[in-house]
């Protein structure tokens, strides 16, 4: 999957999650830019992506994610 | 959760349902999809549609309150928990106890926990409290002790809570988590954690049972799942979920099915299909000797399997039934003929068998054993007949099958749909009144008149105060009675046993018997003495069984009812009757019975009998007073 994919399947978990259609998920967004995307929902986040792609995040991952670019890298690298 | 049918696309179900601009359509549609097997991220979605629709609906039933209190977060959980109120028939409202801060909410009386006044209270300890203080060198004694302060302390929490409230309350067991230490020697010594966990919830098993509270048994869960299902460590050091995300549908289901035994809304009933369900085979084609049934071939003993399941639900008080599109003669002779049939006739309460759709079916035998579409589970082999049943009767739980006969128990086993909250004598003798009713029906259609075949049975009731030997079914039929339940107010044990030992109020207990057998313990009548506009007694609740519908026995309670009035000096007697989505049956049994209506504002009626005016009613019911 490239980069641009992951994110499209990313921006559809938190659109359902938060029920919010109009987010735009870009590599550089941070969950500060997103309004409701608190620690809570991104957990659930973290659990829908691993859900979807197949993969499992490491503790160390999920704590260090800086912005949803790192969090596709990820994804691209632990599908190989 | 692999009992529910799965949804092709949810994203499209979910936007069809909202698009429906008529709230009780839509309520329907998502209402079907909480019946689903979704995901966690569809979960959320389907709780924030159906909480707006709850917002919309005027007139939704009165939510029920269930607090969590937990040494855990539990947020993640709640929507799976609101959604398996919707499957289960209830809406709840939820109530979340501070992380870890239930022992002070609990005893402080201004805490949100007691202003949230909790119809129903889980207790959800955290592992790591079996362990804690107990030595690894502790013998088998110290280990126990260590149990006993803990289920002492919960014990304390239990009463508590129900003090002067009619809260149940839930027990949680404990999930251990925890790593081996010595290995597989940590199961032999009383010090190590595994041991002291499997000790504690052992105890907290009989200390349940003694307290009446329900176990939420989450050990036996993780048992049969795998610990990893269950409990994800990353998860617990991110956010401190002692239950995995991934889990929360289950865990979620296992907690409302609880609730909703407690609610009377467990199933009562097993529908069986008879070709490739309850054995191999078409037996109109293969006929009798070319079934696949029993002993000799794997797929013969899977189909045994589900029929001794069966027979063993109906020694705990499940009615079976037969629900086939056969030739009824044929249908009927396999169960007498066929050699290695677990299930005889004669126990099937209701035997269906015809060519006529089974939408119709289900709904003719939901009427010969007296029961709501929504007691019944409908188990059957054909995808397309439960898709039909799901589409056209939504009450009716259709478990998905898995296609392999072999899985058939475990599907049926695992959906819960017979959780019960307690097992009483009556419970052990439903098959025998059923296989009695039958005879009366037939005796019935035999008799010239009704009132024939009334005389006929030559009944008696056996009537008195509800003792401690009664508690138990008297509580179990206030809580499960639907139909011929007057207000549907849902009462602990406790409360029920308030009613018995108050200076000013009632609880009598009513056996109606035949010449057929005892028809076991049938009506409740909980009253209180009212000093207002002279003196009155006040039915607060009256329920009476489906069992003995038809028989005049309503009219006798009423002629008890007013003699132990006239006996209290009371002048009148007063009844509210509240209607609910399934007590539309005795909508106007107060006013057959001779009330005079005294008000409505809608959400319920209020009666009074003036038993100066009042004559016993005639029935062909004699009187016996209970020992």
């Amino acid at each position: 999957m490239t980069e641009a994919q992951i994110i499209d399947v990313l921006t559809g978990i938190l659109r359902d999650l938060i029920g919010d259609d109009g987010i735009v998920l870009r590599p550089a967004t941070e969950r500060r830019d997103v309004p409701g995307w608190d620690s809570f929902a991104y957990i659930n986040f973290i659990v829908g992506a691993e859900m979807a792609f197949g993969v499992k995040f490491s503790v160390a991952d999920v704590e260090s994610f800086a912005n949803v670019g790192e969090i596709a890298a990820k994804v691209r690298a632990l599908q190989g | 959760m692999n009992w529910l049918p799965p949804v092709a696309d949810f994203r499209a179900e979910l936007q069809a349902a909202r698009a429906l601009a008529d709230t009780p359509l839509r309520q329907a549609r998502l209402v079907a999809l909480a019946g689903c097997r979704l995901n966690t991220v569809e979960t959320i979605q389907l709780d924030r549609e159906l909480a707006r629709l709850a917002a919309d609906a005027a007139a939704a039933p009165r939510p029920v309150k269930l607090a969590l209190l937990a040494d855990a977060t539990v947020d993640h959980l709640l929507p799976a928990i609101r959604v398996a109120g919707w499957r289960h028939g209830l809406t709840l409202q939820l109530h979340v106890g501070g992380f870890g801060q239930w022992r002070a909410e609990i005893l402080d009386p201004a805490s949100a926990l007691h202003a949230f006044e909790p119809d129903f209270v889980l207790l959800a300890p955290g592992a790591h409290a079996a362990a804690a203080g107990v030595a690894l060198t502790a013998d088998e004694a110290q280990a126990q002790q260590a149990c006993d302060a803990i289920v002492d302390e919960l014990g304390a929490a239990w009463a508590r809570l129900r003090q002067g409230r009619a809260t149940v309350v839930l027990q949680q067991n404990l999930l251990d988590t925890g790593a081996p230490l010595f290995g597989q020697f940590d199961a032999l010594l009383p010090g190590s954690p595994a041991a002291l966990v499997a000790r504690l919830n052992a105890r907290l098993a009989v200390a349940c049972r003694e307290a009446g509270v329900s176990l939420l048994d989450l050990a036996r869960a993780a048992a049969r799942d795998g610990r990893d299902a269950w409990f994800d460590r990353g998860r617990w050091l991110q956010a401190k979920m002692a239950i995995a995300p991934q889990a929360a549908t289950r865990y979620a289901d296992l907690l409302v099915r609880l609730v909703a035994a407690h609610r009377g809304r467990a199933r009562k009933c097993l529908v069986l299909d008879l070709d490739n369900t309850l054995w191999g085979g078409v037996v109109g084609d293969d006929g009798i000797a070319g079934l696949r049934l029993g002993q000799g071939s794997a797929v013969g003993e899977a189909h045994l399997a589900l029929q001794q399941y069966a027979k063993a639900l109906a020694g705990r008080g499940i009615l079976l039934a037969v629900c086939s599109k056969n030739d009824p003669a044929l249908a009927e002779s396999v169960f007498r003929e066929h050699p290695e049939m677990a299930l005889r006739r004669d126990d099937i309460a209701a035997f269906v068998a015809n060519w006529d759709d089974k939408a119709a079916n289900l709904q003719r035998i939901a009427g010969m054993l007296n029961i709501g579409l929504d007691s019944l589970v409908f188990v059957d082999d054909n995808p397309a007949e439960r898709a039909r049943i799901r589409a056209s009767l939504p009450a009716v739980a259709v478990p998905e099958l898995p296609p392999d006969p072999a899985g058939y128990v475990d599907c049926i086993a695992e959906a819960g749909y017979f959780e019960a909250v307690s097992f009483t004598d009556e419970d052990r003798a439903r098959s025998r009144y059923y296989a009695a009713a039958s005879q009366r029906a037939e005796l019935q259609g035999g008799a010239q008149s009704m009132d024939e075949f009334l005389r006929g049975l030559d009944m008696v009731v056996r009537h008195g105060p509800v003792g401690a030997l009664e508690l138990e079914r008297a509580t179990q039929l206030v809580n499960k009675t639907n139909q011929f339940n007057t207000t549907t107010r849902r009462l602990s044990a406790h409360e029920v046993r308030r009613y018995a030992d108050g200076p000013h109020t009632l609880a009598l207990q009513f056996r109606l018997l035949d010449r057929l057998g005892d028809n076991g313990l049938v009506s409740v009548v909980l009253l209180r003495d009212r000093a207002e506009d002279g003196v009155a007694l006040d039915i607060d609740l009256w329920v009476m069984s489906c069992r003995v519908f038809g028989r005049g026995f309503e009219h006798e309670i009423l002629n008890i009812l007013a003699e132990t009035a006239r006996r209290r000096g009371a002048a009148e007697l007063r009844a509210d009757f509240v209607p609910s989505e399934r007590n539309g049956v005795i909508a106007g049994l107060f006013e057959q019975l001779g009330f005079q209506p005294i008000g409505d504002n809608g959400a319920a009626s209020r009666w009074r009998l003036t038993l100066a005016d009042h004559r016993p009613h005639p029935t062909h019911i004699r009187h016996e007073t209970g020992p």
